[in-house]
């Protein structure tokens, strides 16, 4: 099957595919939200873990069908999932349509090494578009490139655009749809005879030995692919076994012709790319020069200076998210929740109804909301030092460490992001080409401690660790402690990583050749868009999931249960006709005894009382145990069932005195307090390293492509927790 | 024989050839260090590994292991 160039067309189809290729780090994925928007996922391609990610767009032609496909550097093929891309293009898979123009997107900045990738794209027949993305930063800082000359040189249709400003987006479409009637141009003959030659001899070979007639672009990369994937699946079929023996002579005779593969092949490339780009960019005198990104990194990477530097961004970090988010928190918990209760109480008489909203939707999910700002404040942050490019020097950094632990550096910005949420972090693994080493990195990415444990630490550090500050209020204890917990989860997942290395995924460590994208200022179009994409996921999580479980919580704390009495004393207080002081507080502590009984005979307190033998050992008594089995599809719920159990109506949020207030207040039947320290603790760190969170197994089943690894996270995670749960407990009573 | 490894930051190195023809070694090409290439160590990390170099206008990083398979030609400071 010949790759044939479209051919000039009258009226050119209403419907086009095209794929959109690059060099990571081009700002490939903004550029397909700005022509797609959110993309439709359809799931992995089967057999691999690379995601397909298709999109669509209207032009005034018609729709377009964009296929985008992972950022790579050369289409050379080592791996199954690295095959996918080149398949994808040469039409050879069933499940994507053919395509009929490729948009390739380069960094401006960056021409020469991103160019590699388009000369073997050139090759492959059809029509292409070239974009220089970042071309704001071009213009702002040089160099100068003539794209005219460029689009000359390189035959090539080109479009400048700078895609997070959205410009030039519109100039994609309609070079787009003008390159698909295009006859695209002859690609240069890069190789020399020799390999045309033996180019041609092993297409007749597999003609004879298969009758296989394979695209000229797939054997040529058959000879130029030492120990590639094509040639592997190739060799299995019938007449094709001697396949490699055929490469490797062939591969003999180049090399005594002077053709040495493979570094023929990127010699040969950016010998073509140097002199095509002579001229057209003006040359700043690169490696001599020192300039200012230079000196920073200098700074960043250095030898000790570097690890200090991180250290304190970290701790800044973890400090800032204490600080100034409490007003955020009191316009929720003190203004918006109490009013919200206030309504609902003024619209509904004590009953059923009033009960499911105010205590279970209310209180449930708003004690949940309360932690959006902390929550945001990380998220900022690290959105911050991505979009700088401070991450990559910082993985840079942990590298050698991370080595050590049978991993790479590269597993650093993912771990990282983990520590916001899980979700996007073991999606980041994809940049991991070495299988192993982005297994493990998935598979201990839950143990960072993720932004749902926050509200839980909050809660149990407010309420029993001082309030102890140190120059002048920067430095504080909680924030020290809150710090402290993060660095539970890293450290256990020192030993887990090796263990899992050593006898799950043993392996040789991953090569470590990581560009370092430079220097930039962030943008706060980027960033704001990160946080509101954040926000907007936790509110749609809160208002599903959380709210979902909040209500089944309630249920099952509510029923079975007589409530007439209880309904009956609220609406005699609310009516405010008692007549002595002294009557109300009878009625009231009434109220609450009647709270406690009923919550005990209900599902909830039954279900509580079966397990409290499990959860004794940890310390707990029945409702932090029920708490935290109704928090295993979201941590967060825990705060939102603890507060339905203590029965309390309204505001209920780790910052309000109540919840807080009620805890210091329980009491086992015998009397001693059933939180004190060794017990919070406990809790603490049972949260730090439970997998608690439906979502995270999800993403895992999807990335791994398997029902096995999110479940066998789950167990390890959970039995894990318990007994460093028990540990914790059993040890610290001693002491304290 | 002197290897990328051995070149201190903020000299130049100007490279001969890659040893070997596996995947560390292909990829390396890939990125640009091919024969004749001009390169500038930017910086080490910690016990001088990772490095940080800098070539065809872009900064790469990598391990003293995989620097140590580029063998370059003496050293020129700027």
């Amino acid at each position: 099957m010949q790759a044939t160039s479209r051919p000039l067309s009258a009226s050119p189809p209403a419907k086009l595919t095209v794929a959109l290729v690059g060099n990571p780090n081009t700002g490939k994925s903004t550029l397909f939200s700005a022509l797609c928007g959110v993309p439709a996922r359809i799931g992995n391609y089967p057999g691999v873990t690379v995601e397909k990610k298709l999109g669509k767009y209207r032009d005034p032609q018609g729709e377009v069908t964009l296929v985008d496909l992972p950022g790579t550097y050369s289409l050379s093929a080592r791996t199954l999932d690295e095959m996918v891309s080149v398949d994808v293009l040469l039409g050879r898979r069933a499940d994507v349509p053919s395509i009929d123009v490729i948009v390739v997107i380069v960094d401006a900045t960056n021409l020469e090494r991103n160019l590699y990738l388009f000369t073997q794209l050139r090759q492959l027949g059809k029509p292409l578009v070239l974009v220089l993305n970042m071309w704001d930063r071009v213009r702002a800082h040089g160099p100068a490139i003539d794209t005219q000359l460029l689009s000359q040189r390189l035959g090539t249709p080109v479009v400048t655009v700078a895609a997070n400003r959205r410009e030039g987006v519109a100039e994609v479409k309609q070079a787009v749809r003008e390159a698909a009637t295009a006859v695209p141009s002859e690609p240069p003959a890069l190789f020399a005879e020799e390999v045309q030659r033996e180019v041609a001899r092993l297409r007749t070979w597999l003609s004879e030995q298969a009758a296989l007639e394979l695209q000229p672009f797939l054997v040529e990369r058959l000879l130029l692919d030492v120990g590639g994937a094509h040639a592997t699946i190739l060799a299995r079929r019938a007449g094709l076994q001697d396949l490699e023996t055929q490469l490797q002579a062939a591969r003999l005779r180049l090399a005594e012709a002077g053709q040495r593969v493979p570094g023929i092949e990127t010699k040969q490339r950016y010998h073509w790319i140097r002199h095509q780009l002579d001229g057209t960019v003006e040359r700043n005198g690169d490696a001599e020069q020192t300039t200012v990104s230079d000196r920073i990194d200098h700074l960043l990477t250095h030898q000790i200076w570097g690890l200090a530097i991180f250290a304190a961004v970290m701790f800044v970090v973890f400090q800032a998210i204490t600080w100034g988010t409490d007003w955020a928190m009191g316009l929720i918990s003190d203004g918006l929740q109490p009013w919200l209760t206030r309504v609902v109480e003024s619209l509904l008489a004590p009953g059923t109804l009033r009960s499911l909203i105010n205590d279970g939707v209310i209180a449930g999910v708003g004690s949940v909301i309360v932690f959006l700002p902390q929550i945001l404040m990380l998220f900022f942050f690290i959105g911050l030092l991505e979009d700088c490019g401070y991450m990559a020097r910082a993985a840079f950094v942990m590298d050698k460490l991370m080595t050590k632990l049978g991993l790479s550096g590269k597993s650093f910005l993912p771990l990282m992001s983990s520590f916001a949420c899980a979700v996007p972090g073991i999606m980041a693994t994809r940049v991991i080409e070495n299988r192993s080493d982005r297994m493990v990195t998935i598979l201990v990415a839950p143990l960072m401690s993720c932004s749902a444990r926050l509200p839980v630490y909050i809660l149990l550090i407010y309420t029993f660790v001082p309030e102890i500050a140190w120059l002048g209020g920067w430095i504080g204890l909680r924030g020290l402690v809150l710090f402290g917990m993060h660095l539970v989860g890293l450290i256990v997942a020192i030993p887990i990583a090796w263990l899992l290395k050593r006898f799950f995924f043993a392996g040789d460590v991953a090569p470590f050749v990581m560009e370092l994208p430079s220097y930039k200022l962030p943008s706060p179009r980027v960033v704001l868009y990160r946080v509101w994409e954040r926000a907007e996921a936790f509110l749609t999580r809160a208002g599903t999931l959380i709210f979902c479980t909040a209500i089944l919580v309630w249920a099952a704390g509510y029923f079975p249960g007589d409530h007439s009495r209880q309904h009956e004393i609220d609406r005699l207080l609310e009516a405010d006709t008692v007549a002595s002081r002294e009557q109300v507080e009878q009625l009231q502590s009434e109220l609450r005894q009647l709270n406690s009984t009923l919550i005990e005979q209900s599902y909830l307190g039954r279900a509580g009382h079966t397990i409290e033998p499990v959860v004794k050992p940890l310390g707990w008594d029945w409702r932090i145990g029920v708490g935290v089995i109704a928090a295993f599809p979201a941590r967060e719920v825990i705060i939102a069932t603890l507060g339905t159990i203590y029965s309390l109506g309204g505001d209920v949020s780790e910052e309000d005195e109540s919840l807080r207030e009620a805890i210091q207040r329980s009491r086992w039947p015998d009397g001693r307090p059933v939180y004190t320290l060794p017990v919070a603790f406990s809790i603490l760190v049972f949260f730090a390293l439970c997998a608690q969170c439906a979502a995270t197994l999800m993403v895992i089943k999807r990335e791994t492509n398997s029902w096995w690894w999110p479940t066998f996270t789950f167990v390890y995670m959970t039995a894990l927790a318990y007994v460093a749960a028990l540990l914790t407990y059993q040890i610290s009573s001693r002491f304290l | 024989m002197l290897t990328l490894a051995d070149i201190q930051p903020s000299q130049l190195a100007t490279i001969q050839e890659i040893d070997g023809d596996d995947a560390i070694a292909i990829r390396l090409m890939e990125m640009g260090l091919t024969e004749g290439e001009q390169v500038k160590v930017v910086g080490r990390a910690v016990l001088g590994d990772p490095i940080e170099i800098s070539v065809r206008g872009y900064k790469l990083s990598l391990r003293r292991s995989e620097a140590a398979r580029i063998r370059v030609e003496a050293p020129r400071s700027p």
